[in-house]
């Protein structure tokens, strides 16, 4: 059993998004979050101050752990921000802006 | 326009309720909405582009959503709702004799700015869960119990393969039962609290059947999966180097201290931990309202103390969902009432009146027996990062305490940046309170939600129009 058959899921044809570079799918309303957490992927950020990784936290938008750049856009909340065709992902590091 | 306008903020089963009854009674509604689709966290539906058939599987309850969704669509297709998705309201202003302004940002990127007029505002702003610190809780694949509940039921993904549902309250239960049954291996489901006496003997629990049928579902769900259940236990550190590995919990003694003799290594890629919820208060904050404790203040009637406004849901107290339908179903009808100029008369709503008081009790019960360990502070490490948006350690907060004086938790923030990140001090205000020894105080945020300075250069922009 996995989520898409238990709720008999019958998505749009999935597209193809990138993570620094490498090609990963996702399904038509996921976020980026969603698209990653599916590609086995938990941390997409290296905080400020020490550098370690971070990924989703809290899930609905309330705490920013895991904020990424989504097409050149730093600090966008994985959590909430829905994927489209050919969005360029990149692990953010630090403030996002330094890059 | 001529008949008066109530905006609803929250699109939840408190702001549904309310929206429903109000517009049912002749008020134009506009719910103000920030997320694409209505259902707030305990209805949360899946993405539209998923296609599911079937989001029923991942719900309880289902019939009162659909009640609520149908009554919300005929009120839209007459005209008389306006639901605005994907609508971030940072600020109610409150313009005296014009009413209010609802000021929010759109979409994700959340930059472009929007504003409704309104001649009462209804704050159901819901809550979000509480998390206490506790060494390698920042490690990628430690969740909150909610959060890894709303990916399930969002996006309809599983934050990994082996997951211990950990902390306190009674949101574990559905959320250990959910994952099991999407697929995921519950590796255990650990909470600090006993409540099993509590489901023995309580009162407030025989005059709930319907939350002993829930209970009992779920139990029968974690027994069909083999989920085994520590209660009186607790998560002492989570490890790993770049990502969740395994957890070590520990059973607790009577005063609530860890038993070092009963800890023991659990292998899993993720943990969902929670401590309970805390109501979303900003709104109401920052229009003056009455806060008592955690909790917004409301009279019988759902009103705040500030004329125009009414509260309801978890934003007035934790209650859970049906609670919150009983709260905003009054709200909606004495709004209704008294933007029409009249007294609203309780009787109409008797039976949800009846709703409420059960369930304040039932969950004042709850309250009583879930919580957190005694002496939780006592197993942060110094090493341990408390503040998660600045990285500022428990040591750090503990020096600021005792060799530099703070006695308070705006004293620790000045001193330690701990709560000055992005989440404004909402992750990690419980947690520094405990580890500081410090009273957890309300946090005052005047805007509800970061907001581009351009956005709030403009904010007046239209006020000689």
């Amino acid at each position: 059993m996995n989520p898409l058959e238990l709720a008999r899921a019958e998505p749009g044809p999935a597209f193809t998004v990138t993570l620094d570079g490498r090609q990963i799918e996702a399904l038509p309303g996921q976020t980026v979050a969603a698209a990653l957490w599916t590609a086995g992927v938990t941390s997409w950020r290296g905080t400020r101050g020490e550098g370690r990784p971070r990924g989703l936290f809290c899930g609905i938008g309330v705490c920013f752990d895991c904020l990424v750049t989504v097409n050149d856009r730093p600090n966008q909340r994985a959590c909430l921000l829905p994927l489209r065709p050919g969005d360029r992902i990149r692990t953010q590091e630090g403030t996002g802006h330094d890059e | 326009m001529s008949e008066p306008t109530l905006a609803v903020i929250g699109a939840g089963p408190a702001g549904l309720a309310a929206a429903l009854a109000a517009a049912a009674r002749g008020i134009h509604v506009v719910l103000v909405d920030s997320v694409p689709a209505a259902g707030g966290q305990f209805y949360r539906q899946p993405a539209t582009g998923l296609g599911a058939r079937r989001p029923q599987a991942l719900h309880h309850q289902w019939h009162t959503w659909e009640r609520l969704r149908d009554g919300l669509d005929g009120h839209v297709r007459a005209g008389r709702v306006r639901h605005l998705t994907d609508h971030h309201v940072w600020l109610v202003e409150r313009r005296g004799a014009a009413g209010f302004s609802v000021h929010a940002l759109l979409g994700a990127e959340q930059e472009e700015p929007a504003e409704v007029r309104a001649d009462a505002v209804l704050l159901a702003t819901g809550g979000y869960e509480k998390v206490l610190p506790f060494p390698g809780w920042t490690l990628p694949g430690v969740v909150t119990a909610g959060g890894a509940q709303a990916m399930l039921k969002g996006g309809l993904v599983l934050p990994g393969r082996t997951v211990v549902v950990a902390g306190t309250g009674p949101l574990l239960l559905p959320v250990a039962a959910g994952l099991a049954t999407a697929g995921a291996t519950v590796a255990a489901l650990v909470d600090s609290a006993d409540p099993t006496g509590f489901v023995r003997r309580s009162r407030a629990l025989a005059a709930q059947p319907g939350k002993v049928a829930e209970g009992a579902l779920y139990a029968g769900q974690l027994a069909r999966h083999r989920v085994r259940t520590l209660l009186h236990h607790t998560v002492v550190e989570a490890h790993g180097t770049e990502r969740l590995e395994a957890v070590t919990v520990a059973a607790l003694d009577r005063d609530g201290r860890v038993r070092p003799d009963t800890r023991r290594r659990l292998d899993c890629d993720t943990l969902a931990v929670g401590h309970g919820m805390l109501p979303h208060t900003d709104l109401a904050d920052a229009l003056g309202c009455r806060i008592d404790g955690t909790d917004v203040y409301a009279d019988d009637e759902q009103r705040t103390d500030v004329p125009g406004v009414w509260a309801a849901g978890e934003t007035t107290g934790i209650g859970g969902s049906a609670l919150a339908l009983a709260e905003g179903h009054i709200a909606g009808r004495s709004i209704a009432a008294r933007l029409a100029g009249r007294e609203p008369d309780p009787r109409g709503w008797a039976a949800a009146a009846r709703t409420r008081k059960r369930l304040r009790a039932f969950f004042a019960a709850v309250d009583s027996v879930y919580a957190p360990p005694a002496h939780w502070a006592e197993q942060v490490t110094d090493e341990t990062v408390v503040c998660r948006c600045e990285e500022v350690s428990a040591g750090a907060v503990r020096e600021a305490v005792r060799e530099l004086g703070a006695g308070d938790l705006r004293t620790v923030k000045l001193l330690t940046r701990a709560g000055m990140g992005w989440c404004q001090g909402r992750m990690c205000g419980p947690g520094v309170a405990g580890v500081a020894g410090c009273a957890e105080t309300a946090v005052r945020r005047p805007f509800a939600r970061p907001v581009p300075l351009g956005v709030l250069a403009r904010a007046g922009e239209n006020e000689s129009r």
